[in-house]
């Protein structure tokens, strides 16, 4: 039982680091602009897809993921640029309303340039299974958790140690306030949609040679990561993160120990739990109203 | 609203128009058709569509079916139910016409069934499900291999082997829970016990879990039904959790993108597949295999890969044509009573041989097994 549970969680925490980075996403943009941005998983499965289009054109491995990451980051910004920015007088609602849009939007765009087929990608390193007791790993789970955990790392030290991103998270606290005092607004909202794709396309790219991709594919994991942030408590960066590995856990436990049929419903019934508890989240602060 | 009701009766005058023209056109055969060829089962829909097409222009080119022109009506559902009704709806009242192909899902066909028994319309269904042909409808016939036959033909070669002990996982799609429904009915006739019955959503990411609690069973093999990237995932994971036992896959992932994808964790897997995939293998003596290459070849030549599915509109095609031939008359009744008597019809499915009592009229034989060897299918004997 120790060992099967062993592999439960092993299972978990992977799933859980992917949900993790997406979840973070959502906290980024949420912290700059107060919106939650639901077109976040298809910036995973551009990243993914890209990689993948690149890597078959004949671009070197290395190349194409950097690649893939770039156009995500453009995909991002243009995104920010082209929809967000003409309706920044707009209420917050209204912007959510927008980025449902442009992930219908991006997802269409996807199915007419990549078909509908479902694609996966080689394996970083060569895929022999690490045993660990009876439970096994792949190389692969060790470059999605590794990943994940020097991704948050970045995020945490950019916001807290360096000046652009304290200016985001001022703009986040008082946006009028931050432009008198010569923040770029408009900037600093640019790089904070520029950062959440580049997280979502390093999701799509660790997690791609495990569970392969294709269009649809940023629904359900744009979901899940929504789930985490809100688990961990919106606009809580170490709650997304938190979230995320534990609603991979409880998912893996839940269907291992419990049934796996009722896997999702299991995740949900934790998370409404959670939420009735307490509304905002694990590590979400509690005075989250503004006035 | 003095406009809008002008725009009515404008509308309702179009309408009018449209049934007068389409009652005066006598000497053709009309079939309608209502496929997903857009929307989450295109993969369906989309070569069915471009099957027909082909074959009707082929038919029409070459001066129809004993001087009858076909005229082709399609509509596409996107595999919604409720567009297959409206659209069933349309192709009997409005199109008038005198057979129905279609729907590509199980779901579209079972929603229109009562519809068109209703109409007397004769309908040759290109979906899976064993719902359709039984209890069997009058007007409803079918040409996929069902989910049933796909189940017994896996069990029977686990019977086979020697082994007793199977472990089943399966997704949450409309496929899957019918394929997991028909393993389960049908093991006790085989003799074999389900120690396992696993369950994953088919946008999951990782099924280890599952296969963990299959390897604390004392299963010996391991059935899983789905289709899409989910039944890759499960083979990948099988491999990384070291399980040896032979892994059983259904006809669903029956197509090259699941070796693909799969990569050398497909190597040993095995599956009933229909004749299409593997028409190059089979031994001249196969009555199936000039039919299998003319049809793969015209196919490839235009649209690219073949798949099984499309086959499934080649043969409810050609069913149709034979018993407008054998009737000479598209009167419904007729031709209905025609496709009933279809016999020793070879199509990319097997051999067709129907009766009051089968309306699919395919045996098990029309399943061959075959196992991944080398990235390639190898017929099991």
């Amino acid at each position: 039982m120790t060992d099967q549970l062993f592999q439960f969680l092993i299972s978990g925490i992977t799933v859980g680091s992917v949900y993790a980075l997406v979840g973070l996403g959502f906290t980024i943009i949420y912290n700059a602009s107060d919106v939650v941005n639901f077109a976040q998983g298809e910036f995973v499965m551009i990243g993914a897809m890209s990689a993948i289009f690149l890597y078959r054109a004949g671009v070197p491995y290395p190349f194409a993921l950097a690649a893939a990451v770039l156009i995500t980051m453009a995909v991002g910004m243009l995104l920010e640029k082209l929809a967000i920015e003409p309706a920044k007088n707009a209420s917050v609602v209204t912007t959510i309303i927008i980025t449902i849009g442009a992930s219908i939007f991006l997802r269409g765009a996807a199915l007419l340039i990549w078909g509908k087929d479902i694609y996966g990608l080689p394996p970083f390193t060569k895929d022999v299974p690490i045993s660990i007791g009876n439970a096994t790993l792949l190389p692969q789970n060790l470059y999605v958790m590794g990943g994940t955990a020097l991704a948050v790392l970045a995020v945490r030290y950019f916001f807290d140690k360096t000046i652009t991103g304290k200016a985001i998270l001022a703009c986040s606290c008082n946006r009028k306030a931050a432009s008198l005092v010569g923040i770029n607004v408009n900037r600093m909202l640019l790089i904070a949609y520029g950062i959440s794709a580049l997280l979502g396309a390093i999701a799509g790219i660790l997690v791609t040679p495990i569970t392969y991709t294709s269009y649809d594919s940023g629904v359900m994991l744009g979901l899940k990561g929504f789930c985490a942030a809100i688990l961990g408590g919106m606009g809580s960066s170490m709650g997304a993160v938190a979230g995320g590995l534990l609603l991979g856990v409880i998912e893996s436990l839940g269907a291992g120990i419990i049934s796996s049929g009722y896997k999702d419903a299991i995740a949900f019934v934790v998370i409404l739990a959670v939420l009735f508890i307490r509304p905002s989240g694990l590590l979400g602060s509690a005075d989250a109203e503004r006035v | 609203m003095y406009k809008s009701v002008r725009m009515i009766m404008a509308f309702a005058a179009a309408l009018l128009l449209c049934s007068t023209y389409t009652a005066s056109a006598g000497d053709t055969l009309k079939i309608g058709s209502f496929l997903a060829v857009t929307g989450p089962a295109s993969f369906l829909g989309d070569p069915e569509l471009k099957t027909l097409q082909m074959y009707i222009d082929d038919i029409n080119s070459k001066g129809g079916i004993d001087g009858t022109k076909i005229d082709f009506i399609h509509y596409d559902t996107k595999a919604k139910a409720k567009d297959a009704k409206n659209f069933v709806n349309r192709l009997i009242k409005k199109d008038r016409v005198d057979v129905i192909i279609g729907g590509s899902t199980s779901g579209n066909t079972i929603a229109v069934m009562d519809l068109v028994e209703k109409a007397h319309v004769p309908l040759i269904s290109l979906a899976g499900s064993v719902k359709i042909i039984e209890p069997v409808k009058k007007w409803i016939f079918k040409t996929p291999h069902t989910d049933r036959m796909a189940a017994a033909k896996i069990f029977e070669d686990i019977k086979a082997r020697g082994f007793n002990k199977v472990a089943l996982i399966t997704g949450n799609g409309g496929f899957d829970k019918s394929g997991r429904a028909q393993c389960l009915a049908l093991a006790p006739k085989y003799g074999l016990v389900i120690v396992a019955d696993e369950k994953y959503g088919n946008s999951d990411t990782d099924m280890t879990t599952q296969i963990t609690k299959i390897r604390s069973t004392d299963a010996e093999v391991i059935v899983n039904f789905g289709f899409g990237k989910a039944p890759a995932i499960v083979t990948k994971n099988i491999r990384q959790l070291g399980v040896k036992l032979p892994l059983y896959q259904s006809h669903g992932v029956a197509s090259k993108k699941f070796i693909e994808l799969a990569g050398e964790a497909a190597e040993g897997v095995r599956l009933p597949a229909a004749g299409l995939i593997v028409a190059d293998k089979l031994p001249d003596t196969d009555p199936q295999k000039r039919v299998l290459l003319a049809y793969k070849n015209a196919y490839e030549a235009k649209y690219g890969p073949v798949s099984t599915f499309g086959g499934h509109a080649y043969d409810a095609l050609f069913i149709t044509v034979n018993a407008v031939r054998s009737a000479g008359s598209t009167d419904r009744a007729k031709i209905r009573d025609e496709i009933e008597k279809t016999k020793g019809f070879v199509g990319t499915g097997g051999i067709f041989n129907m009766s009051p009592s089968d309306h699919l009229g395919l045996g098990l034989d029309s399943f061959h097994m075959v196992e991944i060897k080398n990235g390639d299918w190898v017929l099991v004997n």
